[in-house]
């Protein structure tokens, strides 16, 4: 056991110290940017006392580490500062947005990972039969169109249509999770069409590239029915591949929904980046990033985790 | 009722390779009896496993049963239907693959494998199974019996895994038992251990068994009769002993004959020259781990050193430390008494160039999108600066060399090859440099027994004519006998013996090497049960757990 703490323990360490770096070229991005800060939110019109005060308020004035060190003391607390476009805490600001997006991406992926998985093995056990084909050709053609289409073709038919879904997904702080799964459902459909067919196909290539192997054969010459070797002899091999894509998709629907959360007018991360992109403000384009570099880390952190622990050659050595 | 159980009538098996059925076995007969061994012998291709899995009502992917029938205790098996032939599979008939390591799944425990098949056929459940599994870990002679099935098979040794998989397929108490070269990949010292448990365990339980092999004499301990399989056809049947006494077909004697080659003694030794090769204490191994541990080795111009050991007794680590691949922790080399530089990255090109090696997967060892013409004319080019027609000559001389025709081979690609032409144009690579020191390193252990004789005889000839020293790595004692002047026999990573052939083979011997020759399978039906006789009932040369 102690080999495998040991992997453990190093896999987070390098994941804290990219998360470092990672805060580090964030902060030296928006520091390189052309012309100062001040002028550019006050604009060229701005006197010298409004830009010393502007500079003072916050804390143009102090060398650049010292900025960034008590920025990256402030992140690690969840104290992102103070917006330049509205004067606000960013932490106020994104806060229940942050929330929104990742149960909108629990959503999603509560519903496609397990579909992904599941059909991932059907086409296994089926491989190359009229089901495994249209399965494939199906969720690939989903991939093919950009999100927005899908979100508007989703639209069209359950809200517009059908009439049993609204087209916005308008939640608020106060709603009850019923009411909240009900609104957000179009949206998630959205994202799970999205990222099914990658999951899917790496979890039915993982497992034909096992098929082939002695220990499948023998599981076959033992008698053992054909959907229990592929779901307890052939997966359980093949959760590495499979765990490392599930963890890049699950990144990809917090970090990608911008475009879906502007369709559907759903109040995100992704809404708020735009707007700050527009706005200049980049203290919460700061902070946005951060935290999308920090979710992108540490889900695949996990993903390292949890495929060496489905090793059983660590997991139980000699 | 009838003695009869397997009856396998006219089989005709095809595998489809370039869109087209090819056939595998074209017409072959086999009846079983209950509680009787058949031997199936012949060389790689001959359709061995094919016709073993077919018992079974099972082929490879890729292949189909084409015509003939097999019928299992009375059942027809090539008419049934899935699920009919599901429910047979593990429970009446079981199947013992070649690689243990490889056929044991590596997420889950012994036991967990062994308690699958008689939980999902519903013959016990799980805690009856789990209970019948130490009885017969214990009989089948595993170490810690109550405790080895729950270990995973990567925590187990390859002899322990072989007999656990024995075991498994016991579980049900199936009728027959396919046996696919259970013991090939094994060392002979742990093969005697399977051997045995598969014999007392077999005929313990009255099983019928299906043993395929391609050592004659391990066949000869184990089947009560034999059928030599080639090219898909059968040769001839008959008893174990007669089979072996008295052959009638002329492949089959030429099968036996083929332990018969010796190498004369060298023509011209160069004792007087000073050694060729000098290994001076040395040690080698992997991170912190000592493979080698202080080995001396003195090898004279225009002899074959064979260098026996069982796997993990530092054979091929040697070997790359000669070559430089593996720079040692101690220890020094020398080359015709000047000191080698211990990385191949710093020794002259002119001192790479005279010592090559050559591999035992010819397979893996040619890059398969090379012309045989690129693979050889590479080293010519590299060491000896030889281009355009000087190079086409050369390329021309050296496939003459070894016996291919130049003008139908220069263009071919490795796929176009058989085993035996592929190792020789590894032959040809190496000979390319022209070097003066050659590391054979298990060149004919992929290789039919016919075909690896003519290696031997190629590598011998070329000896003779451009005055090559040979080291000669082998698990094989046959081919050391065939081959060698010197003699080292390497365990744990040092030199336990080593002298001249005539010395080693003769008695005394040191121990482990007592060990290593007294387990060679010889061609006597009665050698396994005499030397178990005299071992004693317990063999313990394995390492415990």
């Amino acid at each position: 056991m102690n080999s495998i703490l040991s992997i453990i323990l190093k896999r987070l360490l390098i994941g804290l110290l990219t998360l470092w770096i990672v805060t580090i070229i964030i902060f030296a991005a928006i520091e390189l940017l052309p012309g100062d800060i001040a002028t550019e939110m006050l604009g060229q019109a701005a006197t010298e006392e409004s830009l010393a005060a502007f500079r003072e308020k916050f804390d143009l004035n102090r060398p650049v580490h010292e900025r960034y060190f008590s920025w990256l003391g402030g992140a690690i607390i969840g104290d992102f500062g103070i917006s330049l476009a509205n004067q606000r805490p960013i932490s106020e600001l994104i806060g229940h947005r942050v929330a929104n997006t990742f149960f909108l991406a629990g959503y999603a992926a509560a519903f496609a990972v397990p579909i992904a998985v599941v059909s991932g093995m059907l086409a296994a056990l089926y491989n190359g039969s009229v089901f495994d084909r249209v399965l494939s050709s199906s969720t690939l053609a989903a991939i093919s169109f950009p999100e927005f289409f899908i979100a508007y073709i989703l639209i069209l038919i359950f809200s517009v249509g059908l009439g049993w879904f609204p087209s916005l997904a308008n939640v608020d702080v106060d709603m009850g999770l019923g009411e909240r799964l009900y609104r957000t459902f179009l949206p998630a459909m959205t994202l799970t069409l999205i990222v099914l067919a990658y999951m899917m196909r790496m979890t039915r290539a993982a497992i034909l590239n096992l098929l082939a192997l002695p220990y499948i054969e023998m599981a076959h010459l033992k008698g053992i029915k054909r959907w229990r070797v592929i779901a307890v002899h052939a997966l359980p091999n093949a959760l590495a591949p499979i765990i490392n894509v599930i963890a890049l998709n699950l990144a990809y629907l917090i970090v990608g929904v911008v475009l879906v959360e502007v369709v559907f007018v759903y109040p995100g991360l992704g809404q708020i980046l735009v707007d700050a992109v527009s706005n200049r403000d980049v203290t919460v384009v700061q902070a946005a990033c951060l935290i999308f570099a920090a979710t992108y880390i540490l889900l695949n952190l996990l993903a390292d985790i949890l495929s060496i622990i489905a090793n059983p050659r660590l997991l139980h050595p000699r | 009722m009838t003695d009869l159980l397997l009856e396998m009538k006219d089989i005709h098996i095809e595998g489809r390779s370039d869109r087209q059925w090819k056939p595998i076995i074209k017409g072959v007969d086999l009846t079983l009896n209950r509680g009787e061994i058949l031997g199936l012998i012949g060389e790689s291709g001959a359709g061995k496993s094919t016709l073993g899995l077919a018992a079974m009502g099972y082929t490879k992917g890729g292949c189909r049963i084409s015509g003939g029938s097999i019928h299992f205790d009375g059942q027809d098996l090539v008419g049934a239907s899935n699920e009919a032939l599901r429910q047979l599979r593990g429970a009446r008939i079981a199947y013992v693959a070649q690689s243990a390591a490889a056929a044991f799944n590596p997420a889950y425990r012994l036991i967990d494998q062994y308690c699958e098949a008689p939980v999902k056929h519903g013959v016990m459940s799980r805690a009856e199974a789990q209970s019948d599994a130490v009885q017969l870990y214990r009989k089948i002679r595993l170490p810690n019996p109550e405790d080895i099935g729950f270990r995973y098979p990567h925590q187990v040794s390859g002899g322990q895994l072989q007999r656990a998989m024995t075991a498994m397929a016991m579980a049900c108490r199936p009728d027959l038992i396919i046996f696919d070269e259970p013991t090939t990949a094994l060392d002979v010292t742990t093969q005697i251990e399977v051997l045995a448990a598969i014999r007392g365990i077999v005929r313990e339980y009255n099983t019928a068994a299906i043993y395929i092999t391609h050592d004659l004499a391990v066949v000869a301990q184990m089947a009560d009769k034999i059928k030599v399989l080639l090219r898909g056809e059968e040769v001839e049947e008959s008893s174990a002993r007669d089979m072996l006494a008295n052959p009638q077909q002329d492949y089959t004697k030429s099968l036996w004959a083929v332990r018969d080659f010796r190498r004369a003694p060298p023509a011209a030794r160069h004792l007087d020259e000073g050694p060729l090769l000098e290994i001076r204490d040395m040690t080698a191994g992997y991170g912190a781990v000592d493979i080698l541990k202080g080995i001396n080795l003195t090898i004279t111009r225009g002899t074959t050193v064979a260098v026996v050991g069982e796997s993990g007794s530092g054979k091929s680590t040697m070997a790359r430390v000669v070559m430089g691949l593996l720079p040692p922790s101690g220890g020094s080399l020398h080359h015709n008494g000047a000191a080698l530089p211990k990385s191949g990255k710093q020794r002259p090109r002119d001192l790479q160039r005279h010592i090559q090696m050559i591999h035992q997967m010819a397979d893996t060892a040619l890059n398969p999108k090379h012309r045989i013409k690129d693979i050889i004319g590479r080293p010519l080019e590299f060491f000896l600066g030889l281009k355009g027609r000087a190079k086409d000559v050369r390329i021309r001389e050296l496939l003459t060399l070894i016996e291919l025709d130049p003008d139908e081979f220069i263009n071919r690609m490795p796929s176009e090859l058989s085993g035996g032409q592929k190792q020789r144009v590894c032959i040809a690579r190496a000979l390319a440099a022209e070097p003066d020191f050659i590391i054979c390193d298990e060149v004919t252990s992929a290789l039919d027994q016919l075909v690896a004789e003519g290696i031997l005889r190629l590598l011998d000839r070329l000896q003779r004519e451009m005055d090559l020293t040979y080291m000669f790595i082998t698990h094989d004692i046959a081919t050391v006998r065939s081959i060698a002047d010197e003699v080292v026999v390497m365990q744990n990573g040092v030199i336990v013996e080593q002298g001249p052939k005539e010395t080693i083979f003769s008695p005394p011997h040191a121990p482990y090497t007592e060990l290593l020759l007294s387990s060679v399978p010889e061609m006597d039906p009665d050698w396994l049960t005499g030397l178990l006789k005299e071992r004693g009932a317990v063999v313990t040369s394995e390492e415990p757990l």
